[in-house]
């Protein structure tokens, strides 16, 4: 066939592709400046509106438009039958949202603030994360739970946690960190679409970040959620990490080049399952590999990285793995966090460690 | 048949005396009014076989066959009077002990054992049956039921357009929970949520007396239902040992919620009259003049002396009965000692319902592993 006319399913709008040539969309695709946070409302709207099943459960989401305003106006367009404003009780979410995947619908529960998911973790780790195995594949759970994540906003106690290593060792969830608006919205697409339950972090201080989104992006011609990026290429150094800390490390790996160092930066986006493969690939062309997140060290993703790296890469690695994290300390007061959490400086320290140059932590 | 218009005077819903004394009760007996004979000696020998089933399982677990048996001794009013209230399409969240609920959803007898064999983490298709596994976690299920039910809800306002449906028929959800449950904070966030949103649930509490060695008047210094009233939800307190008492009661707050009225709370008053499971000791806490007071009270024999004196049930009938239940426990055994170890690697099956390339590469790798000792058999079952 030399040519052929097709029509779009997400689209309805048909584009014809001739020899050789690549089809080109003939719809009108809005591409807009949103903030993360608008991004992520625009992915909510979208997945709402391709499927009635799609149903928002959490504290203020309503009325008010969530805290950080990221279903605004979504009540108003669906009802407060699918945009559902809760008691303050988020075992009762998620668990509600539990049996709402079993009557066939695809709940996104919105947890207000990182701080507040322990409360309903049994939900989650013994019940959501299980019921699909429990059931012998009988009964899916396709439940999206929105997290707001992490420090540096200058918040109170239980407002800047860094929570995912939990969800990431506990089978059965997947668990995923933006860092961008464009993949906000669609990875939160793919997360609603998803049979798993998703883990899905959204990193506070990058709301008001802002960036192009096409929120009608196809999601199967997207970068799959499970896949980490390489979003700046270097030589001398693979720098890891994922949401908040992402627009760190791509500083960072700028400063470095002013002074001669190549540092190679992967958005990990997903924590579990961990794209190990593109990680290996890195460290093999680096020979080195720098770890950084928000998260107490111990038993940190950080570890689970270097470990694994350190047995696939073994033979090509030129320094050991090293980790740039937050303390082992309970999250400290608003104007200590800068002591806690990883900055431009302590990521470039780590850099220079691996690189054999003695970085100020070991002088 | 002996009827009495005395009304039972300690505030608990009761059409039948311990000795089988009938009284007229027209609240609760208005939803009995289809109740023929047949149906009469349908409840009785479901009761029979549930009670000959448990005691084959326990039998079983004694025998190694078992790993564990929770039995419902005591319970069988309780269980088959609910049981049978509902409809098909109603959806049943059921902690561990519920075995004659899964029997009247359904459940193929093998399929009650699988889970205790230590085979499966659930018997059943729980989408086939209308009953979720059973719930270990004391009291989870219960949100489970209510968000069910809130999407029974959502279902109806998107078809109908109006955010008050008239004249609903709902599917309703169950929650079955015990006493201990009761101090659960998913429990009590299920009476939130359930209340809040009038969604169509029933929770039918079995206050069975014992959350394995704790007393119920640890759990709770008032009775269970009056708990219900202060999360704004009518509740009911019923002798869980009359299975007529348990059955209006239980279509009572169906037809509630089926019509849009809400939830309800129902506390079965009954007796685990056995172990919590087949690895607990009640002699430690438990004195035997209790055991044998409730004895006395025995759901079973109270049906069938009410049976007897409406000419329902006969010797004939017994017989017939009895040996329904020795054909069914017979089942279970065979079905049981039947069932063979799953293979190795369906550990790794349904973790994910799409590929997790970390869970992937883990199988591959335990999967190469096993095939190192292919010549020894050791993938093969064990029984």
């Amino acid at each position: 066939m030399s040519s052929a006319t097709v029509t779009s399913r997400a689209t309805g709008t048909t584009e014809t592709t001739g020899p050789g040539g690549a089809g080109q969309a003939t719809s009108g695709r809005a591409v807009s400046t949103l903030t993360l946070s608008r991004a992520l409302g625009a992915g909510l709207r979208r997945a709402m509106s391709d499927d009635e099943k799609v149903v928002l459960l959490g504290e203020d989401i309503g009325r008010l438009g969530g805290v950080y305003r990221v279903t605004d106006g979504l009540q108003e367009q669906f009802g407060r039958h699918r945009v559902v404003d809760t008691p303050l009780a988020e075992s009762g979410i998620v668990g509600t949202a539990i049996g709402m995947a079993f009557r066939g619908f695809r709940p996104v529960v919105e947890i207000q603030f990182d701080g507040f998911v322990y409360v309903t973790f049994d939900q989650i780790v013994s019940q959501l994360a299980r019921m699909h195995a429990r059931t012998a594949g009988r009964v899916p759970m396709p439940v999206t739970i929105r997290i707001p994540v992490g420090g540096g906003i200058g918040a109170a106690e239980h407002h800047s946690e860094s929570p995912e290593a939990y969800f990431a060792h506990t089978a059965g969830l997947r668990v995923v960190s933006v860092a961008d608006p464009q993949d906000a919205c669609t990875v939160l697409r793919q997360a609603i679409a998803c049979d798993d339950p998703v883990i899905f972090f959204e990193p506070k201080r990058r709301y008001h970040v802002k960036g192009e989104v096409d929120e009608a992006i196809e999601l199967d011609a997207a970068l799959p959620m499970d896949a980490a990026r390489v979003l700046r290429t270097g030589t001398d150094v693979t720098l890891v990490t994922w949401g908040g800390l992402v627009g760190t490390a791509l500083d960072a790996a700028s400063a470095a080049a002013d002074e001669g160092v190549s540092i190679e930066v992967v958005d990990l986006r997903s924590l579990s399952p961990i794209d190990h493969a593109t990680v290996a690939a890195s460290v093999r062309r680096t020979g080195r590999l720098v770890v950084t997140h928000e998260a107490a060290r111990t038993c940190g993703l950080g570890a689970e990285i270097a470990a694994t790296v350190t047995e696939r890469c073994f033979e090509h690695l030129e320094a050991a793995p090293l980790r740039v994290t937050g303390h082992d300390v309970p999250y400290p007061p608003a104007r200590l966090e800068q002591h806690h959490l990883p900055d431009l400086d302590r990521i470039l320290d780590g850099v220079d460690r691996v690189l054999g140059r003695g970085g100020v932590a070991t002088r | 048949m002996t009827v009495t218009d005395a009304p039972p005077s300690d505030g608990v819903a009761r059409l039948l005396d311990a000795d089988g004394t009938r009284h007229a009760a027209p609240d609760h007996d208005r939803w009995l009014e289809d109740l023929d004979e047949a149906a009469l000696r349908g409840l009785y020998e479901d009761m029979v076989v549930v009670r000959r089933i448990d005691a084959e399982a326990t039998a079983l677990q004694r025998q190694g066959e078992l790993a564990l048996w929770p039995p419902l001794l005591g319970q069988e009013a309780a269980q088959i009077g609910s049981g049978r209230a509902l409809r098909p399409d109603d959806f049943v969240f059921s902690s561990y002990r519920e075995h004659a609920v899964a029997y009247c959803r359904g459940v193929e007898l093998v399929d009650l054992v699988r889970v205790w064999r230590g085979i499966a983490a659930c018997g059943w298709d729980p989408t086939a049956v209308r009953m979720a596994s059973p719930q270990v976690i004391i009291g989870a299920q219960a949100l489970h039921a209510t968000g069910y039910a809130m999407g029974v809800l959502t279902e109806a306002v998107n078809a109908s357009g109006a955010d008050d449906p008239d004249g609903p028929d709902l599917d309703v959800a169950v929650a079955y929970l015990g006493d201990g449950a009761m101090s659960q904070g998913d429990v009590n966030e299920s009476f939130v949520f359930a209340a809040t949103y009038q969604a169509p649930v029933v929770f039918f509490c079995q206050n069975n007396q014992w959350a394995i060695s704790e007393p119920v008047d640890l759990q709770s210094r008032v009775p269970l239902v009056d708990r219900s009233a202060g999360f704004g939800i009518p509740g009911v307190r019923v002798d869980g040992n009359d299975v007529l008492a348990v059955l209006a009661v239980t279509r009572e707050a169906l037809d509630r919620a089926r019509t849009g009225g809400g939830p309800t709370f129902v506390e079965a008053v009954t007796y685990r009259r056995g172990p919590h499971t087949t690895a607990d000791d009640p002699t430690r806490y438990r004195d035997a003049a209790e055991v044998e007071a409730w004895a006395r009270r025995d759901p079973v024999d109270r049906f069938a002396a009410y049976l007897r004196g409406a000419g329902v049930l006969d010797d004939d009938e017994e017989s017939r009965v009895q040996e329904a239940a020795d054909r069914a426990a017979a089942a279970v055994r065979a079905g049981c000692t039947a069932l063979r170890d799953p293979d190795p690697l369906t550990v790794f099956d349904h973790v994910h319902a799409q590929e997790h390339a970390g869970l992937a590469a883990q199988r591959a790798e335990y999967a190469q592993y096993l095939d190192g000792f292919v010549d020894d058999d050791v993938t093969e079952g064990q029984s």
